[in-house]
């Protein structure tokens, strides 16, 4: 039987670098949306409430323990030791990398060499402070690498010192 | 002068195989993709250098904002369900099955539970309007604990009976949102034995 051949009749075809642009284009969208549109999330672990045995507290050791207290404007006012005999302090400092963080690692330093062990840091949210600054000083714990940190309550005499402080 | 023939070489590629993968690479990302829910209660949450992300399943979300508006919402219909049969039992509310149906494809919600019915009756965009739904209540009346305290220990249950696994909590706060109503969130939470729990936060683009 004789090929039908009517010579050199290219097959169709088409172009489909505009469609491979596109797919590409959707492709990326996609992959960026998934990935980042995800929030992120910041462990946090409280200390155990025990509402029998409310005294059954942990002495900590003064020359190891600094407490920081979140004012409002966002300002924060740090003391070592007990606010009654503070051994440092108490300072209003700023939050950020040219507040609070060159005194956290010299901290972390200075307890280092003179006790041998970590600093502790007691985190004391004012009522006038706000979420941003809870977790903005949450993720100074975590720059800084500070390993013993808690969240605590505000006491009165302490609201006292902020407020003559100026930043309650 | 006779022409000199040069042969070209044709400069098209074949475009079939690429387009094939990335098709097919398409195709995937739009079947892993999960749409984003509209939230009832709009929050900017504050930024922070943390890299971990939050869970997909078995979480309970607990956002606060709006000055201290407090909403609930818990990921899989199944849970939701479960939490709301629970509820029912505890105030003695019956929801029919439509009604729980319609309820587990609730992301979120923020209404005392008598008022719930309304809500549930009501349309996505209807029910998700600014300002419409007033939290859920986190004072606790009398000896009785408060709403939401009930609403998570019902969503742990739900969780670990479905699941069998424990439910993690975040608190995904307004970045304005005031110190203490946070903390009475946090103290409902440990009031529970939830000591762990996440803060949910963005990431921080700027140099901190």
């Amino acid at each position: 039987m004789a090929e039908l051949n009517t010579g050199g009749k290219a097959q169709p075809r088409v172009d489909l670098t505009p469609m491979v642009d596109l797919a590409f284009l959707l492709i990326t969208f996609f992959m960026l949306t998934t990935t980042l549109a995800k929030p992120h999330a910041m462990d946090v672990a409280m200390p155990d409430k025990d509402k029998e045995n409310k005294d059954d507290n942990l002495e900590l050791a003064d020359n190891r323990t600094m407490t920081v207290l979140l004012g409002a404007n966002n300002k924060i006012s740090y003391y070592m030791g007990q606010l009654e005999k503070p051994l440092e302090g108490p300072t209003t400092v700023d939050y950020g990398k040219n507040g609070i963080r060159p005194v956290l690692l010299k901290k972390l330093k200075d307890v280092q060499a003179a006790t041998g062990k970590g600093l502790i840091v007691v985190l004391r949210p004012s009522d006038h402070s706000s979420y941003r600054n809870l977790v903005d000083i949450m993720d100074e714990m975590k720059i800084t690498n500070v390993q013993q940190y808690m969240i605590g309550d505000i006491s009165d005499p302490e609201v006292e010192q902020l407020k003559k402080d100026g930043i309650y | 002068m006779p022409k000199i023939k040069v042969k070209r070489a044709s400069t098209t590629i074949d475009m079939t195989a690429m387009c094939d993968v990335s098709f097919l690479l398409l195709t995937f990302f739009i079947l892993t993709a999960t749409a984003r829910q509209p939230e009832p209660l709009q929050v900017d949450t504050p930024a922070s250098t943390v890299q971990i992300k939050v869970p997909d399943t078995d979480l309970g979300t607990i956002t606060v904002g709006d000055d201290g508006k407090v909403f609930f919402g818990v990921t899989g219909q199944n849970i939701r369900m479960r939490m709301l049969e629970r509820m029912s039992e505890k105030y003695s509310i019956g929801f029919s099955q439509k009604e729980k149906e319609r309820f587990s494809l609730m992301e979120g919600f923020g209404v005392p539970i008598g008022n719930l019915k309304q809500i549930i009756a009501m349309d996505n965009s209807e029910r998700n309007k600014k300002g419409l739904q007033p939290g859920i209540p986190t004072d606790s009346v009398g000896n009785n604990p408060s709403e939401l305290h009930d609403w998570i220990i019902a969503a742990r249950y739900a969780t670990k009976e479905i699941d069998n696994k424990e439910m993690r909590v975040a608190i995904k706060g307004d970045a304005k949102e005031q110190y203490p109503s946070i903390k009475k969130v946090i103290d409902i939470l440990q009031g529970q034995k939830v000591n762990k729990f996440s803060l949910v936060t963005n990431l921080r683009s700027e140099d901190y």
